[in-house]
């Protein structure tokens, strides 16, 4: 399979993970699709490295999923001390910094 | 030799700093023993170095010290220098020996006020201030201890603050001595543009040799008319001369010491000292002398005239103060530096002496300074009583007295003067009878308080009858000391005209001393002398002789037939002719209702309001309308935050812009030629607008491109650079010119 397939998969899982970030109304969901943006990244990295011979992506996208891994481990520990104060996780609703 | 000439100055100050940080630590005799023995130690030092080197002293300029140089700017030193010379070692002996007299007098004085650290450590901060106003050897340095001693004595009239008046007094006393410290700073402004220097022996030497000085500036009058002028505006504010006299008066709220030592005998004679400092300046410009001389006797004869009215103890003294002090500025306003010096001198011990009564009488009749309510207190205060006299006959100008012999320098260089020249011959003899007649009324208004608070029944209540007693020996003892000065102090004066007789001659000893610092003394001639010294004995015994009509033995029936027949006038005087009020009206009241005005618009509109008020208001605008972008909803930001990455990559994938644009026009042909495109022009298409109608007219893969062009004219030619794989273009416009 040519190189840019995995070009197109990337750009499709990015967009996928874009759209759920910016229109899903649950937390968890948007932490989600966060996750495939970042697989988006990171398979975006891998193929370059792969086609130019550079070892130099390969490591960067370690670094992107130890990242991954925290990222999701801070963020669920927010929606779940968010959804113990107020029983929802609904980001319409937190918006007490409003105007 | 062991003496530094910065110890002097130096040991006051520095016990002032330690009295007000620790003062509080030490018990009353630590403090008031301190403070006198700093006094003392500077009294030592300088009569050290006053009389184990008086020939250098006297003759060779001074002994001069440079502590260091305070300042350099282009050719300038500022050097904090000191200078000993015959002028600033007699001042300087007078304030310490007084000074350090009067600190003993305040160990008693005092002996009931409890905030005493402070006290003590102003009267050595005045001390300090004084010393180095004195020995000053340059302009600046002066004018350090011309506000020192401007300082401390707002801190020391003030000293009772609790008292709205006396806080207002001391504010009073400061803020007319700016006036005149204005004059003294443009004065020294103008001395340094015209020499270019500030030391002041380089100031005389160019006043006595070089042109620099003479130079007509305004009005066709010399540069040293306007300085001499201006420094006497500095002089009449701190030596209280019409028409800035009126703080000292005022000045007497302070307690009784700091009267006798800072409004009486040391401070307020800077200005007579800063003008005999600078004689060799004001003798290039006699007009500014002859302003000096007018000014000096119209206060003293004014000034004599308001104390025959006042009934307060001190304030009779204060406006004597100031009349005496006119009579100094006549004594140096005729050329006659050294007469003025010696009054200084003599004044210094009887004015301290008859300030120091005040405080004792003061001190027996329980505070109050009343005296219609005075009387018969000869019997009480024996002590006082003979110091009180000796000092009124003093400064009454009784023969064998200092004052005679001081008062009769002066008046008799008012007649002999001839520094003036034809134009202003004049002002000799007018100023001389001024000064007989303010003369005869010192005599007058002195002799009326000695008889109303020594002689006759006592007049006071009962209460305060019993508790009058003599004053303890710390006070007593510095009385009796400025009594004999006050008595003998005369003697380093004595006329010529009086050495002969007892078979001396020549000029007297402190004549000679000051000739090198204030030039030498006036020639009076021997008929003159005699006359003079004759016709103010007159003046003299007749204002006792008058003051005893009307008040020997307390008030007489001629004194109340005085006031019943002019009873306004009487009154007039009595309010000290309303001058207060005058300033009021003129300066007082406009200026505040000028601050009113400008604190109403100014500072709470045009400032509040509108500068500060108008910012705020703009910020608080401006967050009003961000606020509405606050929306509070993370997936908007988010949104945001996408939409504006996809512009700034779009931006980003543009073409780069060529390096330069070649243009070649030949006859109606032009080629336009992209110089330093990017590396990989293959990717990039390139298309031309030659004729400005917005469609290409030719297209390439290369950077170059030909036009014909039908006619001259002014064409103006886009260029697209198109990159086929992201879609995005770059134009630029490119101006021809087909000729």
């Amino acid at each position: 399979m040519p190189g840019y397939c995995y070009i197109l998969v990337s750009l499709a899982l990015f967009f996928i993970g874009t759209a759920g970030v910016l229109l899903r109304r649950n937390a968890l969901f948007v932490l989600m699709s966060l996750e495939l943006q970042l697989a988006a990244g990171s398979l975006a990295l891998l193929t370059f490295s792969r086609g130019l011979g550079d070892e130099k992506g390969h490591v960067v996208a370690f670094f992107v999923m130890a990242l991954a891994a925290a990222e999701a481990a801070v963020g669920l520990a927010i929606v779940v001390s968010v959804y113990r104060t107020r029983r929802k996780i609904d980001l319409d609703a937190i918006n007490e910094l409003r105007n | 030799m062991f003496s530094r000439l910065f110890m002097i100055p130096l040991l006051p100050l520095l016990g002032a700093a330690y009295l007000m940080l620790f003062g509080r630590r030490h018990s009353r005799a630590v403090v008031q023993t301190l403070a006198s023995l700093t006094v003392f130690a500077s009294f030592v030092i300088a009569a050290d170095a006053f009389f184990f080197a008086l020939p250098k002293v006297v003759h060779q300029g001074g002994i001069s010290e440079l502590v260091y140089t305070w300042f350099s700017a282009g050719t300038v030193d500022v050097d904090l220098a000191l200078r000993m010379d015959a002028l600033s070692g007699l001042l300087c002996l007078v304030v310490t020996f007084i000074g350090a007299l009067i600190h003993v007098y305040s160990a008693g004085y005092m002996a009931h006020e409890h905030d005493y650290p402070r006290f003590f450590a102003y009267l050595n901060l005045f001390c300090g201030a004084m010393l180095t106003l004195v020995l000053g050897d340059s302009l600046p340095v002066v004018f350090i201890g011309w506000e020192g001693v401007g300082l401390a004595s707002y801190l020391l009239i003030g000293f009772w603050y609790k008292e709205t008046a006396n806080a207002s007094a001391g504010k009073k006393a400061f803020i007319t001595n700016r006036i005149g410290d204005f004059g003294f700073l443009l004065g020294t402004f103008l001395i340094f543009r015209a020499t270019g220097t500030l030391d002041i022996p380089a100031i005389l030497d160019s006043a006595r040799t070089g042109h620099a000085l003479a130079a007509p500036l305004w009005l066709g009058q010399p540069v040293a008319f306007w300085a001499g002028l201006f420094f006497f505006v500095g002089a009449a504010g701190k030596s209280a001369q019409i028409p800035l006299y009126v703080w000292l008066p005022d000045a007497m709220a302070g307690p009784t010491p700091v009267s006798a030592l800072i409004h009486a005998a040391t401070m307020v004679t800077a200005g007579v000292y800063l003008v005999a400092r600078m004689s060799a300046v004001y003798m290039v410009a006699p007009a500014a002398l002859a302003v000096v001389a007018i000014v000096g006797a119209v206060t003293a004869l004014f000034a004599a005239l308001i104390g025959f009215a006042q009934n307060d103890f001190k304030k009779v003294l204060a406006y004597s103060t100031v009349s005496q002090l006119g009579f100094m500025f006549v004594g140096v306003g005729t050329g006659n530096f050294a007469g003025g010096i010696f009054h200084l001198f003599t004044h210094a011990f009887f004015k301290a002496g008859l300030f120091l009564c005040a405080g004792s009488v003061m001190h027996a009749m329980s505070g109050s300074g009343d005296i219609t309510q005075m009387g018969g207190l000869a019997k009480r205060l024996p002590w006082t009583t003979r110091v009180f006299q000796i000092c009124w006959l003093a400064i009454c100008g009784v023969p064998v007295f200092s004052g005679f012999f001081s008062k009769d320098a002066i008046l008799g260089g008012a007649f002999a003067t001839e520094v003036y020249g034809h134009g202003l011959a004049w002002v000799g003899p007018l100023v001389g009878v001024l000064l007989g007649l303010a003369a005869l009324g010192t005599a007058f208004y002195m002799s009326r308080l000695y008889f109303l608070v020594f002689t006759g029944p006592c007049r006071a209540s009962d209460e305060v009858k019993h508790h009058i007693h003599e004053s303890p020996v710390s006070m007593v003892f510095p009385l009796v000391v400025l009594a004999a000065g006050a008595a003998l102090s005369g003697f380093v004066g004595v006329p010529p005209a009086l050495r002969e007789l007892v078979g001396k001659h020549g000029e007297s000893t402190l004549s000679v001393w000051l000739e090198p610092a204030v030039g030498a003394p006036l020639e009076i001639s021997h008929a003159i002398e005699w006359a003079g010294m004759g016709v103010s004995t007159l003046i003299a015994l007749s204002g006792i002789g008058l003051a005893y009509v009307f008040f020997g033995g307390g008030y007489r029936a001629p004194a109340h037939a005085f006031v019943h027949a002019l009873p306004r006038f009487v009154a007039l005087v009595r309010d000290k002719f309303r001058v207060d009020e005058l300033y009021a009206f003129l300066f007082i009241r406009p200026l505040a209702s000028l601050c009113r005005v400008t604190f109403q618009y100014v500072d709470r509109i045009l400032i509040d309001k509108i500068l500060i008020g108008g910012w705020a208001f703009l910020a608080d605008l401006g967050g009003r309308i961000c606020r509405f972008v606050q929306v509070g909803d993370v997936q908007r930001y988010l949104a945001v935050f996408v939409i504006g990455l996809t512009a700034l990559v779009w931006i980003a994938a543009r073409p780069t812009a060529p390096g330069e644009v070649e243009v070649v026009v030949e006859n109606h042909t032009a080629r336009i030629t992209l110089l330093d495109t990017p590396s990989s022009p293959d990717k990039l298409t390139y298309s031309f607008d030659f004729d400005g109608d917005g469609i290409p007219d030719r297209a390439s893969a290369t950077p170059t491109a030909t036009w014909v062009y039908s006619g001259p004219g002014h064409y103006t030619a886009s260029v697209f650079i198109e990159d086929a794989r992201w879609h995005t273009r770059r134009t630029f416009k490119q101006d021809i010119d087909i000729r």
